[in-house]
C-alpha cells in the first residue's frame, strides 16, 4: 500500500467484508432462537447447544482445510485441471494469520474478512440442516454432520459452481449470484438425505401415516428468530459481491461492484431484489397458507431464495413475480413429500431452502439465458440445460447423497439417534432435574433462613 | 523481517508475519486438528455417558406416569 488510492481500495475492501460478517452473524443469532421456538420444551437445552457448537466446529475445520478446498478445487480436480495451488489458504501459511504484507499481493488484508465471510456461509449451511432435524438427532452425529456440509460439501460446490474460474462456470455457464443453489439447495439436499435414515419424531404420524402437527412452542419467539435471520441475510447478499474491481475490458477503467464471478452488477440492484423477492414470498405464502405465521415468514425466505441465483440482474418485478410463483410450489412439495414418504422435516428447511435453492438455479438459466456467465468471453454463456444440471450437481450429488451415505454410516454404529426413551422424557430430563435438586436445595436453605428470622 | 520485534522502527513494507514464534506453523495445526478430533471423542463419551443417565430417569419417570393412569 505504497500511494493513498491503492490503500484505499484495500482497506475499504477490508471494511467491507468485515461489515458483512458482522451482519450475518445474526443469521445465527435468529437460527439459535427460531430453533428453539420450534422445539418442544423438554428438548430447548439440547437444541439450543446442537446449534451453537456447530459454529466453533465448523470454524476451525474452515481454518484446518474449508478455506484450501475452496481454493484447490475449482477444476473439479480432474474436469479442467488438477489441484490448484492456494498457498495464502493453507493452515500452516504465514497469511492465515497477522501480516504486514511482505510480498503477499494484498492477501495480508483480505485473507482474514474474505475467510470470515466465507465462514459465516458455512455455518448457515450446516445451521440449515440443524432445524430439520431436532429433537432426536444425537449432538455427536450432528456435529460430524456440520463439518461435512459446512468445512466441505459446501466449499467443493462453491469451488464449482461459485469462483470466477469454477469449471462448472466454465462448461455449464453456471450463474447462482446469491446461492440458491451453492448453499440453499445443498443444504436442503444434505438434510433430505439425513432426515431418511434419522427417520421421523415419536408420534409424529398417525398408525394410518398421517402426519400430526408438532407445532412450536412459542410462535411468536420464531418469528423473531426469522427477522433476526432476514436482517443477517442482507449480510449474506452484500457479502456475496466483490465491492470495488474494474471491469472494464481492454485497456480502459470502469470500477464497479460485481458479483462473485467478476460480473457486473450493484448494490442497489441486489437491494430492490432482495426486498422485491422478500414482498413477492411473503405476499404469496401468506395466501397459499391461509395466514399461517410460521410458513409466511417461511415464504418471505423462499421467495428471496427462489431469485437468489439471477437477483444480481433481474428486474425487480421479475424477482417479485419468481418468488410469488415458487412460494406455493414447495408449500405443496413439503406436505406431499411428508405425507408420501413420511418425511418428518421439522422446520420445513428442505422445502425452503432445497426446493426453493433448486427452483431459483433452473429458473435462472431460463430468465439469464445467453448472458455470458463470466467476465471470460471461452466461458460457457448461461443456459437451461446447464442450470439444470448444475441444480442436481447442488441438490443431489453433493447435497443429498452425502447427507444419505454419511447419516446411513452414523446410523450402522448407532451414532445418530437418541434413545427412544430418552426421546420421549426429552433431552433435557437430566439438565431438569438438576435445575429442580438446585431450585428444591436452594428454597430448603431459604425456609431454613426463615425460621430464625 | 519476521516476529520477535521490539520496535516498528523497520521500514514495514519489509515486514511479513508480526505473530510470534513464526515458523510454529505446522505445529500449531497439528495441535490444533488434535484438540479438533479429541473433541469429538470426549464429546462423544459424554453424550453416551448422559444417554445412559437419562434412560434410567426416564424409564422411572414414564412407568410412574403409566401407573398414573
Amino acid at each position: 500500500m505504497s500511494n493513498e488510492l491503492s490503500a484505499l481500495g484495500i482497506i475499504f475492501t477490508e471494511f467491507y467484508y468485515w461489515v458483512t460478517v458482522v451482519f450475518m452473524f445474526l443469521i445465527h443469532a435468529g437460527f439459535c432462537i427460531y430453533e428453539v421456538a420450534a422445539s418442544r420444551r423438554k428438548n430447548h437445552v439440547h437444541t439450543l447447544m446442537k446449534n451453537t457448537m456447530l459454529i466453533p466446529l465448523v470454524t476451525i475445520t474452515f481454518f484446518f482445510f474449508g478455506w484450501w478446498i475452496y481454493f484447490a478445487f475449482s477444476n473439479g480436480p480432474g474436469i479442467t485441471g488438477g489441484l490448484n495451488s492456494a498457498p495464502w489458504a493453507e493452515p500452516w501459511s504465514e497469511l492465515m494469520g497477522a501480516h504486514m504484507g511482505k510480498g503477499a499481493d494484498g492477501w495480508e488484508r483480505i485473507n482474514g474478512v474474505f475467510w470470515a465471510a466465507f465462514l459465516l456461509f458455512s455455518w448457515t449451511a450446516a445451521s440449515i440442516v440443524s432445524g430439520s432435524v431436532i429433537e432426536r438427532i444425537k449432538s455427536s452425529a450432528f456435529w460430524i454432520l456440520a463439518v461435512l456440509i459446512g468445512s466441505v460439501f459446501w466449499v467443493i460446490d462453491a469451488a464449482w459452481g461459485w469462483s470466477a474460474d469454477g469449471w462448472m462456470v466454465q462448461l455449464l455457464g453456471y450463474h447462482d449470484a446469491y446461492a440458491s443453489g451453492v448453499i440453499h439447495a445443498i443444504a436442503g439436499g444434505f438434510a433430505l438425505g439425513v432426515l431418511i435414515p434419522l427417520g421421523a419424531r415419536i408420534g409424529k404420524f398417525a398408525p394410518d401415516g398421517t402426519p400430526r402437527n408438532i407445532n412450536p412452542h412459542n410462535p411468536w419467539l420464531v418469528t423473531v428468530g426469522l427477522f433476526m435471520i432476514f436482517t443477517g441475510f442482507w449480510g449474506f447478499y452484500v457479502a456475496c459481491n466483490i465491492p470495488m474491481w474494474d471491469i472494464q475490458a481492454g485497456d480502459e477503467t470502469f470500477f464497479s461492484a460485481t458479483n462473485i464471478y467478476l460480473g457486473p452488477t450493484t448494490l442497489s440492484a441486489i437491494t430492490f431484489n432482495f426486498l422485491m423477492s422478500f414482498s413477492g414470498g411473503l405476499l404469496s405464502a401468506y395466501v397459499v397458507s391461509k395466514g399461517d405465521a410460521f410458513w409466511t415468514y417461511s415464504g418471505g425466505l423462499a421467495g428471496i431464495i427462489a431469485a437468489s441465483a439471477g437477483n444480481d440482474l433481474y428486474h425487480p418485478i421479475q424477482a417479485m413475480l419468481i418468488a410469488a410463483a415458487v412460494v406455493p410450489i414447495i408449500y405443496k412439495m413439503h406436505f406431499w413429500v411428508e405425507r408420501r414418504f413420511k418425511i418428518d422435516d421439522a422446520v420445513g428447511a428442505v422445502a425452503v431452502h432445497g426446493y426453493a435453492g433448486f427452483f431459483g438455479v433452473v429458473i435462472a438459466g431460463f430468465m439469464l439465458w445467453g448472458y455470458p456467465s463470466s467476465p471470460n468471453p471461452d466461458y460457457a454463456t448461461i443456459n437451461p440445460l446447464g442450470q439444470f444440471i448444475g441444480a442436481i450437481i447442488m441438490f443431489g450429488v453433493l447435497g443429498f447423497l452425502p447427507g444419505y451415505v454419511s447419516a446411513k454410516i452414523l446410523k450402522s454404529f448407532d451414532m445418530l439417534r437418541i434413545p427412544e426413551h430418552v426421546e420421549i422424557a426429552g433431552l433435557d430430563i437430566v439438565h431438569e432435574e438438576s435445575v429442580k435438586n438446585d431450585t428444591d436445595a436452594l428454597r430448603a436453605a431459604e425456609l431454613e433462613a426463615a425460621k430464625n428470622i | 523481517m519476521t516476529g520477535d520485534f521490539t520496535n516498528w522502527a523497520g521500514k514495514i513494507a519489509d515486514i511479513g508475519p508480526i505473530y510470534p514464534f513464526v515458523g510454529s506453523e505446522g505445529l500449531l495445526v497439528i495441535v490444533g486438528v488434535a484438540l479438533w478430533l479429541g473433541w469429538h471423542i470426549m464429546q462423544t463419551k459424554q453424550e453416551n455417558q448422559e444417554h445412559r443417565e437419562s434412560v434410567k430417569h426416564s424409564k422411572e419417570e414414564l412407568d410412574e406416569i403409566i401407573n398414573r393412569n
